[in-house]
């Protein structure tokens, strides 16, 4: 018989949290430190979601989302979790960019970007000014209708270059394009522009290893193993879940899987009102992404090339072409042995954003065909800058949206989670079912490693709310 | 509570949220925002804290009572009376 995953859990929680995403860790951390009764559930042998790492033979470790986040992680892990997480978290050295319209090394802050900005590409100071105080000013509330393209093009018109430069990166940190509304470019640029990108000093393993221990010390249950099927609703409110085929109660749930996997497959389309599902089903899903990784033989290196490294090969930045099969970018993550103090290993984990349905269709051997190009077609990419890689290398696969949604769960392997929509569906959950609540990478503003935490926080404080006041109406009954 | 006990239990929750900002010398009538540079994410944090110490409940529509110290206390008093 196999092990009981569920063994030892208690027979009642105040929250049960579905998924081990950072906001469902981060908002059940909060929750067992206030003293609530919260039990994890993750159906993968390991906690993190997206935040993830995988090992290999040899001793090779992976990163599959470490890249760099905005300085506001260490506040957020000093604050919701500990001194000793926020504290390894260090800057990272630079990052480069380099495609037919430039080419060099920046260290991505306002900083070193006005600098650029004026140097290189000769606008006026007024001008890059003005542009990084508009992008500051941005709130999440006050979508006027302008896209990112529209902004960018009336800050720096028929720059292309320009917006490639502010654009790029931001659309491998969250799989936003052109199209999306101005204010979540504006969010999320502004949070890495005011002072810079940090990494985390062991790898995703060590902190998602720290928050594990923490979790244990607030007292917080933690399942891995253990697949939520259901959420179970009894008029209208919450009464618990059901996981690897056995009922548990639970005062609240949150659930941290995907916003449309959350309303169709765990609690069912018929628990909800049709306006709202109508919102809903509108809702549309970010981007997947690819990624080809890349472990060096031990004893061997490469030279620095920058932490992170955009590439292109297309002559004008555009965003459909960003996700496109037949790949023209990709962006390199380096870890050099210092990502992991004590270990003397180097890899390269080159990311590209893709479309779901490119691959989902793929019979098996044409799929494994396409995996090879992917991965051959990186290798040829990466040695335009390190002719002498393929020989180095000991370990390389591949991952496609396939592979997201096989691990993660995720609809339809949406690395990123949802389009600004999303972000106005998932805080209107609770009023739909009381005492239901979705956390996780939605809105693309509430997307990232920084950005679900956040998200995880202020849904934290929402059950807290709910369940205090319904310890306020249980009290009154039982006098 | 008394509108100085209220006062000090803010400024003790402030004080824990922005550790390297002088709490002391706050103006009452200047928006804390401003003074002490916090962000949203720390307004969240005020309020969890108003209700974990004190039982206080600030729904979302209340945060803007929260900008300055004397709007603070306008609003927390007959909450905290």
């Amino acid at each position: 018989m196999p092990k009981d995953q569920l063994q030892g859990i208690q027979s009642e929680y105040d929250v049960i949290v579905i998924g081990s995403g950072l906001a469902g860790l981060t908002c059940a951390n909060i929750l067992g430190r206030m003293g609530r009764r919260v039990l994890v559930l993750e159906h993968h042998y390991q906690l993190g979601g997206m935040a993830t790492w995988f090992r290999r033979k040899r001793g090779h470790i992976f990163d599959i989302s470490l890249h760099g986040f905005p300085f506001g992680m260490v506040k957020s892990c000093k604050r919701y979790w500990n001194d000793d997480i926020a504290s390894r978290i260090e800057p990272i050295r630079g990052i480069r960019f380099d495609n037919p319209q430039f080419s060099f090394e920046t260290t991505y802050d306002r900083k070193d970007f006005t600098r650029i900005l004026v140097e290189r590409f000769q606008q006026p100071l007024e001008r890059v000014e003005a542009f990084f105080d508009k992008a500051r000013s941005f709130n999440f509330y006050d979508d006027d209708g302008t896209t990112t393209g529209q902004f960018l093009e009336r800050c720096f018109p028929g720059r292309n270059d320009v917006h490639r430069l502010l654009m790029e990166p931001i659309a491998y940190a969250n799989g936003s394009t052109l199209d999306d509304p101005a204010l979540t470019f504006g969010i999320v640029f502004s949070n890495f522009m005011s002072k810079g990108v940090y990494i985390f000093k062991g790898g995703t393993d060590l902190m998602v290893g720290l928050m594990k221990k923490e979790l244990i010390r607030n007292g917080v249950d933690v399942r891995i193993y253990s697949d939520v099927e259901r959420v179970l609703v009894e008029s209208g409110r919450v009464t618990g879940v059901v996981c690897n085929g056995r009922p548990i109660r639970a005062r609240s749930v949150v659930s941290n899987a995907n916003l449309r996997g959350t309303i169709q497959r765990l609690v069912g389309e018929e628990h909800f009102a049709s306006d709202f599902l109508e919102k809903a089903r509108k809702v549309r899903l970010s981007s997947s992404s690819c990624q080809v990784y890349m472990g060096l033989k031990p004893g061997e290196s490469f030279d620095y090339l920058g932490d992170l490294f955009f590439t292109s090969t297309l002559d004008h930045f555009d965003s459909v072409a960003l996700c496109a099969k037949d790949v023209t970018s990709r962006t390199f993550s380096c870890y050099y042995p210092d990502t992991r103090p004590g270990s003397d290993r180097y890899s390269i984990v080159s990311s590209t954003n893709a479309n779901w349905d490119d691959w989902a269709s793929l019979p098996p051997e044409e799929y494994e065909r396409e995996k090879a190009k992917l991965i051959e077609d990186t290798i040829c990419a990466l040695e335009r800058y390190l002719p002498d890689i393929r020989g180095k290398l000991d370990w390389i696969e591949a991952a496609t949206p396939g592979t997201f949604s096989r691990y993660t769960k995720t609809v339809h392997g949406a690395t990123f989670g949802t389009k600004f929509e999303g972000l106005s569906v998932s805080k209107a959950i609770p009023e739909q079912i009381a005492g239901l609540w979705h956390a996780g990478s939605v809105g693309i503003i509430m997307s990232g490693w920084l950005g679900t935490i956040n998200y995880g926080v202020i849904v934290s404080n929402e059950v807290d709310s709910y369940l205090s006041r319904s310890n306020a109406v249980r009290a009154t009954e039982e006098v | 509570m008394t509108r100085q006990e209220i006062r000090q239990a803010i400024i003790d929750i402030l004080a824990d949220i922005a550790p390297d900002e002088d709490t002391a010398s706050l103006k009452d009538d200047v928006s804390l925002r401003d003074q002490l540079g916090l962000d949203s994410m720390d307004f969240l944090d005020i309020v969890m804290e108003l209700r974990k110490r004190y039982n206080v409940e600030v729904p979302s529509s209340d945060y803007p009572q929260l900008a300055t110290m004397t709007s603070c206390l306008d609003y927390l008093s007959p909450k905290m009376a």
